[in-house]
């Protein structure tokens, strides 16, 4: 099928999942379910039934495109690559130090390791274009990736500028769109069941208190539920599918009051209407960059989409990966005219862009760097990285549902994705930043993990540090290691979260640890699936095989990613120590958690005695999605989640490239990490196992009693309960001065601008005072005294008119004789 | 006959005229003092009109108060009988009813 066809049926089918959810809502919220009938689950059924046909659309989309344009022969001869790599490297090393030429079947390499230094690489430009293009067998085979741009619809045109609803769909948006809407589809129907006991007019809050000490009755709110489910779904398919940048960010902003609305959901609680706010106003931190990075785009390139593939219409301007990218898939640095370093920009077809006068065009190379760091920020705010990762635990207040689909497994995922789709805007600055951050991110929450009690805010924090993995991936270089957890992690994270809704559902709300324990007899399907997650998400394998769940391969090449990072830039060893430790952490904190809650005597006779499995609709997604979380990743790097992922890698991911520019670093190649693959992936192995084991000692079999830890350990411990201190600091140094300054203005207010205003009113009074009584004495005694003299005179001439004939007569005479003798007096002749 | 005389007899008329309405408390008693006065200011146009080169102005003049006088008599004469329907009497003093 030509390629506008295929473009055309995968934007239509696209459009449709993305759009039913909206459609969905809008049924939910004003069809009026709150009047009729609380006891309905027709909103439900009806949320149900749309993300399940936007998921049957979704993997219609996917079918298609690997129909139309010939995956699979890509995917064996990738597959064969792979394999052929990673035999032809382990077979000469397996399980020795690495750092063996690479070149053995590999000629067409021109990058060779160096025992025991940094690895040099064939430069033929000079620094400031260092950027160089390398030669790979892999690549060459590789045909372009297959994307389809275009536009739905047009909002508004300024000038040059287009604001647009349009679509970019590679392989990336179609793997996060049927695995959404899958994963959406399982959790809408978990959340049937689980939320339940809002079917009711009378609906109990535990754990809203009013003042009188009583709890909050209100009506349930079932539908409403639905209908932001809906939405957020919506919005988040909006996201993936968006075309341009500022499509992403007002998707973005929508998931953002999603969320809100879900974390806010039971908002009589304090606490609940705390987080919402809490997690609004933490990403509003990290949008303000976002904001600050589409500023600069829009200024430097002039356009806002991803990247303008109508071969119909030449003329249309380049998007802003064509800008930044040549024809080889690389940045091109050179100097603009002032003479600093500046990235060259490009036509659609790779030539060089010239302005009017013929010159070329460029945009200072800082400026990328600042519009990726902004954007980047954004990312920081929505995927809770560190240092904005303290909304994502109290965001636990939603309801369980929510905190697998929103807060696990899509929306916080949508700064890993945005951070892989904006990937080839990225400079190697930006992602040294974005793999620190993530490095950090994931050590902080691993740590904080393992001494937390509450079930959710365990996982929270395990979601926030394989978040940071993610990041720590994608800042490696690692583009489609990343985005490959971040998959896998959706799945087996919303297992895992269902399964904790599953056991909260059971235990009548209770979400406390330390009052659970033994519940493998009591919930049989919660715990087994779970048990599934975990060792997904520690990263077990059998070892010595490739047999194991999906996080170990995942998780395996990021590490191993990290490890040739590490390996080439010696200098940045964190990268690699921090995701190694914090692999064994992770699965100290999750087997830890598994162990506390299922096995072990009760420790609450109470909550044990009340427990009860829960229906199928809760647990029947449970299963489907554990077979999920363990089986999507099978064949590794060679499999077909990780290929159907690489097939949209950025060009110029593939190759180790050296840069030297503000920051001088070595980025891994393709090649150079499978080499480390192995032994990156007998440590994080090791470090896994050593994780369970010391977890299984601890609080499986009560070899060593927790208690006594925490006692030796009381200065760590304490440290780690109260979250390294973030709230804390936070609240010295943003609330508490916010706090102050608001009191500082109230003060202000108070006294300055109140007392002017009161100063103001008094004068005015006064004055007014005064001006009535010059009215009522000066204005009004003129008007009256005018009123009384008339009066007086006409009084004064009532007695002159006395109606007697004959007077008037003698007046008349007399005046007569009178004016005649004054004529003849005053005017003789 | 000079000018004078003439004015001398208008005057003659004119005072009585007025003496006449000053002093009647008769109501068809002042009617004929300002006849008389009428008449009095007619002689003085026909006479200046006479003496001085007016031709016949002031004869027409007359002419036109003596019509005047007798609409004026019409009118004043109907007065003075309704007033005396109403009050029995044509005392001028008497017609002080709008004073009050």
């Amino acid at each position: 099928m030509p390629h506008e066809q295929t473009g055309q049926t995968l934007s239509t089918l696209l459009a449709i999942a993305w759009l039913l959810p909206l459609f969905g809502f809008a049924i939910e919220i004003f069809a009026g379910f709150w009047q009729r009938d609380r006891f309905s689950k027709a909103g439900a059924r009806l949320a149900v039934a749309c993300i399940a046909v936007a998921f049957l659309c979704s993997g219609w989309a996917l079918l298609t495109y690997i129909n139309d344009t010939g995956w699979n022969e890509r995917y064996q001869r990738q597959s064969e690559h792979h394999a052929a790599l990673m035999d032809s490297l382990h077979g000469h090393h397996a399980g020795e130090d690495a750092h063996h030429p690479a070149d053995d079947g590999h000629d067409a390499h021109q990058h060779e390791h160096k025992h025991g230094e940094k690895a040099q690489f064939a430069l033929s430009d000079p620094p400031l274009a260092a950027l160089a293009p390398g030669q790979d067998a892999a690549e060459e085979g590789r045909s372009k990736p297959a994307t389809f741009s275009g536009t739905y619809y047009r909002l508004a045109k300024f000038g040059d500028l287009e604001i647009e609803i349009g679509y970019y769909i590679d392989t990336l948006t179609l793997v996060m769109f049927t695995m959404v809407t899958f994963i959406a589809m399982c959790i809408h129907i978990f959340a049937m069941g689980y939320m339940a006991d809002e079917l009711t007019d009378e609906y109990v809050d535990h754990h809203a208190h009013l003042a009188d000490g009583k709890h909050l009755h209100r009506p349930g709110r079932y539908y409403q539920f639905f209908a932001y489910l809906s939405l957020f779904c919506f919005s988040m398919l909006g996201l993936v599918i968006a075309g341009n940048i500022f499509q992403v960010f007002v998707f973005w902003e929508l998931v953002g009051i999603c969320s809100y609305f879900l974390i806010g959901f039971y908002f009589e609680r304090k606490s609940a209407s705390n987080a919402a706010n809490k997690a609004f106003i933490m990403n509003r931190v990290g949008d303000f960059g976002f904001l600050i990075g589409l500023m600069v785009l829009w200024t430097s390139f002039g356009t806002f989409k991803f990247a303008e593939t109508d071969a119909a219409h030449p003329e249309k301007p380049a998007g802003l990966f064509q800008m930044a990218r040549g024809a080889d898939g690389l940045m091109h640095i050179g100097e603009d005219a002032d003479g600093t370093s500046a990235l060259v920009l490009h036509e659609r077809d790779g030539s060089q862009k010239l302005d009017a006068e013929g010159n070329p065009v460029s945009v200072p190379y800082w400026l990328i760097i600042v519009a990726g760091l902004g954007i980047f920020a954004g990312c920081i705010g929505k995927s809770a990285q560190f240092p904005l990762q303290t909304w994502l635990p109290d965001a636990m207040e939603g309801p369980t549902p929510v905190s697998a689909l929103v807060h696990s497994a899509t929306m916080v995922a949508a700064g890993v994705y945005l951070a892989g789709r904006f990937y080839p805007m990225f400079t190697p600055e930006v992602l040294l930043v974005i793999a620190y951050v993530g490095g950090i991110t994931l050590f902080v929450a691993a740590t904080i993990a393992m001494v937390a009690t509450d079930l959710k805010k365990v996982l929270a924090y395990s979601t926030i540090s394989q978040l940071g993995y993610m990041m720590l991936g994608l800042g490696v270089f690692g583009w489609a290691a990343g985005l490959f957890h971040l998959v896998t992690h959706a799945f087996f994270k919303s297992l895992m979260f269902l399964c904790s809704g599953s056991v909260i559902a059971g235990c009548h709300h209770e979400q406390e640890m330390t009052k659970m324990g033994g519940l493998l007899k009591k919930m049989p399907i919660t715990g087994l699936t779970m048990l599934v997650g975990v060792i997904a998400i520690a990263g077990l394998s059998i070892p010595g095989t490739q047999i194991a769940f999906s996080g170990f391969f995942s998780k395996d090449a990021i590490v191993a990613t990290s490890l040739t990072f590490f390996k080439e830039n010696p200098s940045h060893f964190l990268l690699f120590v921090l995701p190694l430790i914090t692999a064994g952490l992770t699965a100290f904190y999750m087997f830890r958690l598994w162990f506390y809650t299922f096995l072990g005597k009760p420790r609450d006779q109470h909550v044990y005695d009340h427990c009860h499995e829960s229906p199928w609709v809760m647990t029947g997604p449970l299963i489907v999605l554990s077979l999920l979380a363990a089986f999507c990743a099978v064949g590794g790097e060679g499999g077909k989640l990780f290929l159907m992922l690489d097939e949209s890698r950025p060009a110029g991911v593939h190759e180790t490239l050296a840069y030297t520019g503000v920051v001088n670093v070595t980025l891994p190649g393709h090649t150079a990490v499978a080499s480390n693959h192995h032994q990156a992936g007998n440590l994080a192995t090791i470090a896994a196992f050593l994780g369970t084991l010391i977890a299984f000692a601890i609080y499986g079999i009560g070899l060593i009693k927790p208690e006594e830890i925490k006692k030796s350990l009381a200065g760590i411990h304490g440290y780690l309960t109260h979250k390294w201190y973030f709230d804390e600091i936070y609240d010295v140094m943003f609330v508490r001065p916010a706090h102050a300054i608001a009191h500082f203005c109230t003060a202000i207010d108070r006294v300055v601008f109140d007392g002017v205003l009161h100063w103001l009113c008094r004068a005015a009074v006064a004055v007014a005072r005064w001006d009535r009584i010059f009215d009522e004495r000066v204005v009004d005694g003129l008007v009256n005294l005018t009123g009384s003299v008339t009066y007086s005179v006409g009084r004064s001439f009532r007695k002159l008119q006395t109606g007697n004939l004959r007077q008037y007569v003698m007046f008349i005479a007399l005046s007569v004789l009178l004016l005649s003798v004054i004529l003849f007096v005053w005017f003789p002749h | 006959m000079s000018l004078d005389s003439y004015l001398l007899i208008g005057a003659i008329l004119f005072v009585a005229g007025v003496v006449c309405m000053a002093t009647k408390r008769n109501g068809i008693g002042v009617l004929m003092g300002v006849e008389l006065v009428l008449n009095g200011a007619n002689v003085n146009f026909v006479a200046f009109s006479k003496f001085t080169p007016l031709g016949l102005d002031g004869q027409i003049v007359s002419l036109f108060v003596i019509v005047l006088a007798a609409a004026e008599a019409a009118v004043a004469l109907a007065i003075a009988l309704n007033f005396y329907n109403n009050h029995l009497t044509i005392d001028v003093d008497r017609a002080n009813e709008l004073k009050h």
